[in-house]
């Protein structure tokens, strides 16, 4: 026994060694797009060490450029616009919703029914949705940003109200009834009380809707196609003829889209991966 | 008393208006799509009533049909793709290694990252960098391996977070089972197959349920990649309703097609949920 703990508290250098070339997996796309971003036109030869070598200067050009044909300060605020909307009402109404709908659920038919009536949109799929909402947000004049937010809402309110609902579960009530005794409403207890102690359900609430939004091209396609404005991922998509044959162009715009989201993945690395990992798990 | 039914009526202030935000663009575009889809409605103008005729028109067109072949053949091939790997990887990632966040870390950015910029980046993997190594022509161009293509990108980014999910299924798994299964001599794949895999099927039921519901659904990887083409061999079910329904004057005829996807979706997600459900009371 004692032999067998000495064994396994050393390393498995050729595991560590086959993981660290897997990752080459991940890092070449990523490690192409760059080197490709920096070059010039004329740098691309057609062999692979055109595409793939590193550039002869690090020129910030094709990011100017890129920047310019699709709009990209534009593109960004609408993106940033969209998601940090939809985040802070979704943890408002969401967490609002479970607690109302969570707390009661037990006594009464009523919000059962309604739980079960939320949950049961997971099953939806947004093609069937879609073509329906183009016409409603059209006729409500709101086939734009606020159209695609009441959408996200509306899409993200079953994983969340569930999510909510769950973490509720093993809050005790009793934590709320020393606030009635006091005096206090159901909704300043709310606030007081039951909003900060789910805070670690906010965070996984608002990394998943938030990596489901910034990263959505459905939605803002079918609804805010005909306004002009985009948001990064469609910009790509608007933009594509643009580019043409120019992809150190196209790399660059590409880039410039996968930036804002890889430095918020350096900055909070834990809280995106945990919030990714209980929200499927829970 | 009085205390009690404030109470209520407060969570009924907050439920109403959820619950009509809910309806509004959820239940009511489902109607909604439900009614149209026993009409000829081109998207715009006049439009009659044709009662079940789209639905009898959806079972003999061959473009409906085609589309139904590719999303399932996709789904599954990516499911078990996506599974076989993120399970490998994650039992290599729980193991006895260096660098362990560092490594976890590298291999969930694709799980952050958008899929129609990562589909542009591998069009160009797969249109220039392939065929210059191989010497053939480009996997997107040929009918037989362009969904093999759409496979590979989708499976690249969901592989990310379906590992994480193995990895803390593993992480559940007690150390003292693999030392006293290690005494009954089970080690290597017969440690794996029967205290490992048994004990994190919880987290297997998960992951397939996700990774089959998100690769029924695919539409980003295909806007970026194919465009359904060539031929016609990469267009699934949410890329036909949204370019025929969308654009192409289908709206009727598509959203009969969104009907029948919407209960064959129903129909998997509870036939896995009873299926994994069986399996785990089993345990």
């Amino acid at each position: 026994m004692k032999q067998k703990n000495k064994v396994a508290a050393t390393t498995n250098w050729p595991l560590t060694i086959l993981l660290i070339l897997g990752c080459l997996t991940v890092i070449f796309p990523l490690y192409m797009a760059i080197v490709i971003a920096f070059k010039k036109p004329s740098e691309m030869t057609n062999d692979i060490a055109g595409a793939l070598s590193l550039p002869k200067s690090w020129s910030l050009e094709n990011f100017a450029e890129a920047m310019r044909v699709t709009d990209f300060w534009h593109s960004l605020g609408y993106s940033v616009m969209i998601t940090v909307i939809t985040v802070v009402l979704a943890i408002l109404l969401h967490s609002l919703a479970g607690y109302a709908i969570g707390r009661s659920m037990a006594k009464s038919k009523f919000y059962k029914f309604s739980y079960l009536y939320i949950v049961s949109g997971m099953f939806v799929p947004f093609a069937i949705l879609m073509m329906p909402l183009v016409k409603q947000t059209a006729q409500m004049g709101v086939d734009n940003w606020v159209g695609v937010i009441l959408c996200y809402l509306v899409f993200y309110m079953p994983m969340n109200v569930m999510l909510y609902t769950g973490y509720l579960k093993n809050i005790p009530i009793a934590l709320e009834e020393a606030a009635f005794v006091d005096g206090a409403t159901t909704w300043s207890t709310y606030w007081k009380v039951i909003f900060p102690i789910m805070s670690p359900m906010h965070a996984t609430v608002a990394v998943l809707t938030a990596l489901g939004t910034w990263n959505d091209v459905m939605t803002p396609l079918v609804i805010m196609s005909g306004t002009g404005a985009n948001t990064l991922p469609l910009a790509q998509l608007t933009f594509q003829t643009q580019f043409g044959t120019n992809y150190n162009l196209a790399f660059a715009s590409y880039l410039l889209a996968l930036l804002p989201i890889l430095i918020f993945y350096l900055v909070c690395q834990k809280q995106i991966i945990n919030g990714v990992v209980n929200g499927a798990v829970k | 008393m009085n205390k009690k039914l404030s109470r209520n009526q407060t969570f009924m202030l907050i439920t109403i208006p959820v619950l009509a935000l809910f309806f509004c663009f959820n239940t009511l575009p489902l109607i909604k799509g439900l009614i149209y889809s026993f009409t000829n409605f081109k998207g715009f103008g006049s439009y009659d009533w044709v009662g079940l005729r789209n639905y009898a028109d959806l079972f003999t067109d061959g473009r409906v049909g085609k589309s139904y072949l590719f999303t399932f053949k996709f789904a599954i091939v990516a499911t078990i793709l996506t599974n076989v790997i993120a399970l490998l990887l994650a039992l290599g990632l729980n193991g006895k290694i260096r660098a362990k966040s560092a490594l976890r870390g590298v291999y969930f950015v694709p799980r952050i990252l958008g899929g129609l910029v990562v589909g542009y980046i591998f069009g160009y993997i797969f249109t220039y960098i392939l065929p210059a190594i191989t010497g053939g022509s480009s996997m997107l161009s040929d009918t037989n391996t362009a969904w093999l293509a759409i496979v590979i990108v989708a499976a690249w980014q969901s592989i990310a977070q379906t590992t994480l999910i193995y990895i803390s299924g593993l992480q559940t798994v007690p150390e003292d089972v693999y030392e006293a299964g290690a005494i009954d001599g089970a080690t290597g794949w017969k440690s794996f197959k029967e205290l490992t895999f048994p004990l994190i099927i919880p987290f297997f039921s998960i992951n397939m349920v996700l990774s089959m519901k998100d690769f029924l659904m695919v539409f980003d990887q295909i806007m970026a990649l194919t465009k359904g083409g060539p031929a016609q061999s990469t267009e699934s079910i949410s890329y036909l309703i949204y370019n025929n329904g969308m654009g192409g004057g289908q709206f009727g005829f598509q959203s009969a097609n969104a009907v029948i996807f919407f209960i064959v979706i129903v129909a998997i997600s509870v036939a896995q949920l009873n299926f994994t459900g069986k399996k785990e009371e089993q345990l």
